[in-house]
């Protein structure tokens, strides 16, 4: 399929223009309140003036929510009713605002809008916003893991390409091991962060949850398997014991080849850049995540933006999202932040089809999965880390690890268990 | 009459803000503690159970609950007492009469108080790198082997009890301090004059005279570290292992983290007990032994 012109884009802009300057003309102006967080709230601005040009009526007031605090200002702004008009909402957290009845259903706007379409979107992220089936966010930007590798010490090591399954993965790291020598290791998995993992656990059809998200589904023979993977890593001497609270910095370790392998997100891509000395630059590369048997699939992570349902400016508000969905809007947001955007139109402008380290993310997001949409996803996930944790620490045989955290998992989610039998679905 | 309505009017304001600030919460988050409110409740009150005492059956069997009650009776056993000797032994040698520069030192060992917890963790965490670390080099010139101080779960908890013990000595420092500045002189030198010595001096006169501001020290401090929280939250995330994961950081991830307000008030109200009751015998021991 060819990308459609950039001239296509400019008629449609136009035309959008001349629609919302009618509609707009002789109301009051609006003034809509839009949550964002971290770095994207800094750059969001520099994109805004656009709109509001086109958008004589409108005038946005940023607000700025640091991630760490964003869960719980979401939660009780949600309890006080001042939630905004619209806001960015990390997609794992799209099921808990839907399950409070917090946001618009989109499925009404998405199929009528000329921008937004469904098919030029990848289809594991934009899942993540589809909630009991319901529409319920437009994926911004997508957040995935991939492999970041030390070409020159995989080179050294007898490997001119990254690993394409788990068995070669596992001859990789071996070798890397054997070379780099006791000092230092053949990849990273900081035993507090659970990606990982959990994207090496999204390698079959399994659903990590059973029974429509009623219970745990961990002794799946594809989650027993990525454990099992996961484990040897530290047992061989492969991987370090190690939080990432106690690597003081991943960019300078990399650069001094502490590890070799890395699996981590897109901001890496930036952070890398900027962080190796020079010499460095030409030394590391990015690869899609394999699986047990050939390219593997990755999890589907990132923000989407959301209407709030009970903004007084919908609207404008979809007006919004339409436009920092435009593939044009979003190349420059990703100039801006590093952010992968999730649309292929937009990975078709130079920029990013050009980038050499992004290209493995392109690959991967055509294979990114969602994670089950429960709300009580994030508890349960960090409680599969603390299992991994012990697992690893020899506290708990690995044997007995599927059926502890089942049992845990099982015990979580008692409350929504009562939920569902309580409503006929 | 009169005096009586003048008396209430006065106390008033003060009782309303106490009522409404402190009471009303306190009583609301009792009545949570007996429901399983939680995100669900939040958003709508029809999915809001009363569960009796479960929450409380449900942490009294919860293996969880008893680590991170074991990690923080750990930190207070080991704490509490490093922290008092250390800040009577400061308080000591800047009262000493041979101390040069006393308002330089008193000034410096009471910096760590004010620093913020955030910069000088990041700080610490440098320090006590396994492999950067200068505690580490230190340990290398002597000949010992290096440790993993936040890494290795036997480890980890020792590091965060000397982060708390350095962070917080300077406070009841000065509070001891001006303790020891305001027992009589006369005092030393009768003690003096009937021949008594360093030590005896310190067991007979200076002892027995801190004795109801060691007392209160006492109390406070134990408290405070019962509600252990922000050290391991910057240093370790409670872990590795959970080996620094207290009760408070048990409320913490349940209320703030997993919204389930239900737990949280319950774990409130377990260690809410826990400190009473700890704080009731030291008071009583105080008593028994005539100094406070």
């Amino acid at each position: 399929m060819r990308p459609p012109a950039r001239w296509l884009h400019a008629l449609a802009l136009a035309g959008a223009l001349v629609v919302a300057a009618c509609a707009e003309r002789g109301e009051q102006p609006v003034q809509l309140r839009f949550w964002l967080m971290g770095r994207e709230a800094e750059v969001v601005s520099q994109l805004l003036p656009e709109f509001e040009r086109r958008n004589p009526g409108v005038r946005v007031a940023i607000q700025q929510l640091p991630w760490t605090a964003a869960h719980e200002k979401l939660l009780t702004a949600f309890a006080g009713d001042a939630l905004p008009d619209l806001c960015q909402l990390g997609n794992t957290w799209v099921p808990e605002l839907a399950e409070l009845g917090a946001l618009e259903p989109l499925d009404a706007r998405a199929g009528s809008s000329r921008e937004i379409r469904e098919d030029d979107y990848f289809a594991g992220i934009w899942d993540t916003n589809r909630i009991d089936g319901v529409l319920r966010g437009i994926p911004w930007y997508v957040d995935t893991r991939i492999i970041y590798y030390r070409k020159d010490i995989l080179a050294q090591a007898g490997f001119d390409h990254p690993p394409r399954s788990w068995d070669e993965w596992a001859r990789e790291m071996r070798a890397v091991k054997e070379h780099v020598g006791p000092e230092r290791y053949a990849i990273l998995f900081p035993l507090n962060e659970f990606e990982p993992l959990l994207a090496l656990s999204l390698q079959g059809d399994n659903a990590l949850l059973a029974d429509g998200g009623r219970a745990g589904d961990f002794h799946d023979p594809a989650f027993t398997r990525a454990l099992a993977f996961y484990v040897e890593a530290f047992r061989n001497g492969w991987a370090p014991a190690m939080s990432n609270t106690q690597i003081s910095n991943v960019w300078t370790e990399f650069g001094r080849g502490f590890f070799t392998f890395y699996v981590s997100g897109p901001w890496n891509i930036a952070e890398f850049r900027k962080r190796l000395p020079p010499e460095r630059q030409g030394d590391w590369m990015t690869a899609p995540l394999p699986g047990p048997h050939g390219p593997g699939a990755s999890n589907a992570g990132g923000s989407s933006l959301v209407v709030i349902a009970k903004s007084r400016h919908k609207d404008a508000a979809w007006k919004l999202v339409e436009y920092l969905s435009e593939p044009a809007v979003q190349e420059r947001f990703h100039a801006l932040t590093g952010d992968l955007p999730p649309r292929r139109s937009t990975w078709a402008l130079k920029s990013l089809a050009s980038d050499p380290h992004a290209r493995a993310f392109r690959d991967q997001l055509e294979r990114v999965r969602p994670t089950p949409a429960v709300p009580e996803w994030e508890r349960i996930v960090n409680e599969m880390q603390l299992v991994a944790e012990q697992v690893v620490r020899g506290a708990i045989p690995i044997g007995e690890a599927p059926a502890e955290l089942d049992r845990r998992v099982d015990a979580m989610l008692e409350k929504r268990r009562w939920m569902l039998g309580r409503k006929p679905s | 009459m009169t005096t009586r309505i003048a008396a209430w009017s006065f106390a008033a304001p003060a009782l309303i803000v106490i009522g409404g600030f402190f009471l009303l919460p306190v009583a609301v988050a009792f009545a949570l503690s007996f429901t399983d409110f939680d995100l669900y409740a939040l958003a709508s009150l029809e999915n809001l159970r009363f569960v009796g005492l479960r929450n409380y059956l449900e942490l009294l069997q919860a293996p969880l609950f008893w680590q991170a009650l074991g990690n923080t009776l750990y930190f207070v056993v080991l704490g509490v007492p490093l922290s008092i000797g250390l800040s009577l032994g400061a308080a000591l040698l800047l009262n000493s009469p041979l101390a040069r520069a006393q308002a330089f030192f008193r000034t410096a060992l009471f910096a760590p108080v004010v620093t913020t917890l955030v910069a000088v963790a990041i700080v610490w965490r440098y320090l006590f790198h396994t492999r950067y670390g200068w505690v580490n080099q230190g340990l290398a010139a002597l000949g010992i082997d290096p440790i993993d101080w936040l890494g290795d779960p036997h480890w980890s908890m020792p590091t965060i009890i000397l982060l708390a013990v350095w962070k917080n000595f300077g406070y009841n420092m000065v509070i001891l301090l001006a303790a020891l500045q305001a027992i009589p002189r006369e005092l030393y030198e009768s003690a003096r004059i009937d021949g008594a010595g360093r030590r005896q001096e310190f067991v007979h006169v200076t002892l027995p005279s801190l004795g109801p501001v060691l007392s209160l020290v006492s109390i406070l401090t134990m408290a405070g570290y019962f509600q252990l929280f922000a050290e391991p939250y910057v240093m370790t995330e409670g872990g590795p292992l959970r080996s620094t994961f207290s009760v408070l950081y048990f409320m913490f991830d349940q209320g703030f983290k997993w919204w389930n307000l239900g737990v949280a008030s319950a774990i409130a109200f377990l260690l809410f007990a826990l400190v009473l009751a700890a704080s009731e015998g030291l008071l009583r021991f105080a008593r028994s032994r005539g100094i406070a």
